[in-house]
């Protein structure tokens, strides 16, 4: 909703802040925690740009799973139920290509990087 | 406690390292649910401490005591295993806190490094077989009085510890649920159980790069249990730091298995590794939540501890290709 600056572009900001001006100040622990520090804007940055999306996609299919209404937690929580009281078979072709949709989803966003992704997502 | 208090109560132990002095104290990175500091005595002999940070419980409620851990360090030397020769066990009541402090080994533990490096390039072939001789070793320590009481735990055993971990947290995590389920219809039994490290993978493994395995480091998870658990645990993918291979990013699962064997452990089918993976995956998976619940709970407000729960979903899609594997 909100331009000039952008979110995206306020964590931008703050990220090219702490990589080219604080972080060259700061050594040992201080200095792991700056670039933990960055990482995890990049995570909120991907999630404010592909989250909403994602979140969307989960409840669709997840409506069609279950076959019910309801919003992410509702519906992840009444899977979670089942899948661990066993009213939902884990190993059913629908459940596992909603939960490797999700996770790749999920991983897109927590860390583009891991070499799991590209496992399961090539 | 602040660093010069810190460094006042070790140089009072000095004497007992074999100084009157101590020089250099400073922390580590890494390390989030222990502390690591290093520090030097007058002699110039370079040293470690590693110490329970003040006023914490444990991460998981599991952690072993540091005496413990100490102990176990000096019982794998004893079987020829590769560890740091240990100088001084603190109490928790001690000014330096429940501690102890061994000696420093030189080489790289960031998993990066010595999965992807090019110095590693020429010893990293031995790596995997160097890790099974030394686990074989580990196994080998005798189940006997001389050690301090340890928890013995089956697969099944483990899978309802870290379960209980993932109840508690009200995190809802359908693959964690998947994975669960599976993990406890296939578990094995307890056949043979030996000592094993507990946490034997990159990151607690010190590499030279010319000589390869120098020191296993970080006994906080001892117990006993099934010998192919330790050998699960360094094939689990978070360990493998973009490497290409399964055994720690370095290595090939048949020279792990190569290196047990040369070393005296009795043979271990790859198809019980590969189980004790993946419930690696859903037990390093239940471990981020419970060191981010310690971050949301304000006994740790570090940014480290609140992304860990970040790396959460890395465990879940490890655990989702091994469960679409298995179908």
């Amino acid at each position: 909703m909100i331009t000039h600056p952008t979110a995206p572009e306020l964590i931008d900001s703050v990220i090219k802040f702490i990589e080219e001006r604080a972080a060259p100040n700061l050594k040992d622990r201080d200095a792991f925690l700056a670039r933990v520090a960055v990482n995890a804007l990049g995570a909120v940055k991907r999630e404010l740009e592909q989250g909403p999306a994602a979140e969307a996609r989960a409840v669709e299919r997840l409506r069609a799973l279950l076959g019910r209404d309801g919003d992410f937690a509702t519906l992840n929580a009444a899977l979670c139920d089942g899948l661990a009281d066993g009213g939902i078979d884990g190993s059913d072709p629908a459940v596992l290509a909603h939960l490797k949709a999700s996770i790749i989803d999920q991983v897109r966003i927590d860390q583009p990087q891991y070499a799991g992704l590209k496992t399961l997502a090539p | 406690m602040q660093a010069n208090d810190l460094q006042a109560a070790l140089t009072a132990i000095a004497p007992q390292l074999g100084g009157t002095a101590i020089t250099g104290l400073r922390r580590l990175s890494g390390g989030a649910s222990q502390e690591t500091w290093a520090f030097s005595l007058d002699t110039g002999r370079p040293l470690i401490l590693r110490r329970k940070p003040p006023g914490t419980g444990s991460v998981t409620g599991l952690a072993t005591p540091l005496a413990t851990e100490a102990a176990l360090i000096r019982a794998a030397a004893k079987q020829g295993a590769p560890v740091p020769e240990v100088l001084a066990i603190c109490d928790p009541g001690s000014d330096v806190g429940e501690a102890y402090v061994m000696a420093a080994v030189e080489g790289e533990t960031l998993g990066k490094r010595i999965a992807r490096d090019d110095n590693f390039a020429a010893i990293r072939p031995k790596l995997a077989f160097q890790c099974g001789e030394a686990l074989a070793k580990i196994h080998a320590i005798p189940l006997d009085e001389s050690l301090p009481p340890l928890n013995r735990s089956s697969a099944l055993d483990e899978l309802a510890k870290y379960e209980a971990v993932y109840r508690t947290l009200d995190a809802r995590r359908p693959i964690f649920e998947a994975a669960f389920k599976w993990l406890k219809d296939k578990a094995p039994p307890l056949e043979r159980p030996v000592m094993l490290h507990g946490d034997f993978r990159n990151g607690n493994l010190m590499f030279s790069p010319r000589t390869g395995l120098a020191a296993v480091l970080d006994w906080e998870l001892v117990h006993i249990g099934d010998p192919a658990e330790d050998m699960g645990w360094i094939c689990t993918a978070s360990w493998r730091f973009g490497g290409a291979k399964p055994v720690g990013g370095f290595g090939d699962y048949a020279d792990l298995l190569a290196g047990y064997e040369a070393a005296g452990g009795a043979p271990i089918a790859l198809e019980r590794v590969l189980y004790w993976q993946m419930l690696g995956s859903l037990k390093w998976g239940c471990m981020c939540l419970g060191m981010y619940a310690s971050f949301a709970n304000g006994t740790d407000p570090s940014v480290e501890r609140a992304m860990i729960g970040r790396r959460t979903s890395e465990t879940e899609i490890d655990l989702m290709a091994l469960l679409e594997r298995a179908q």
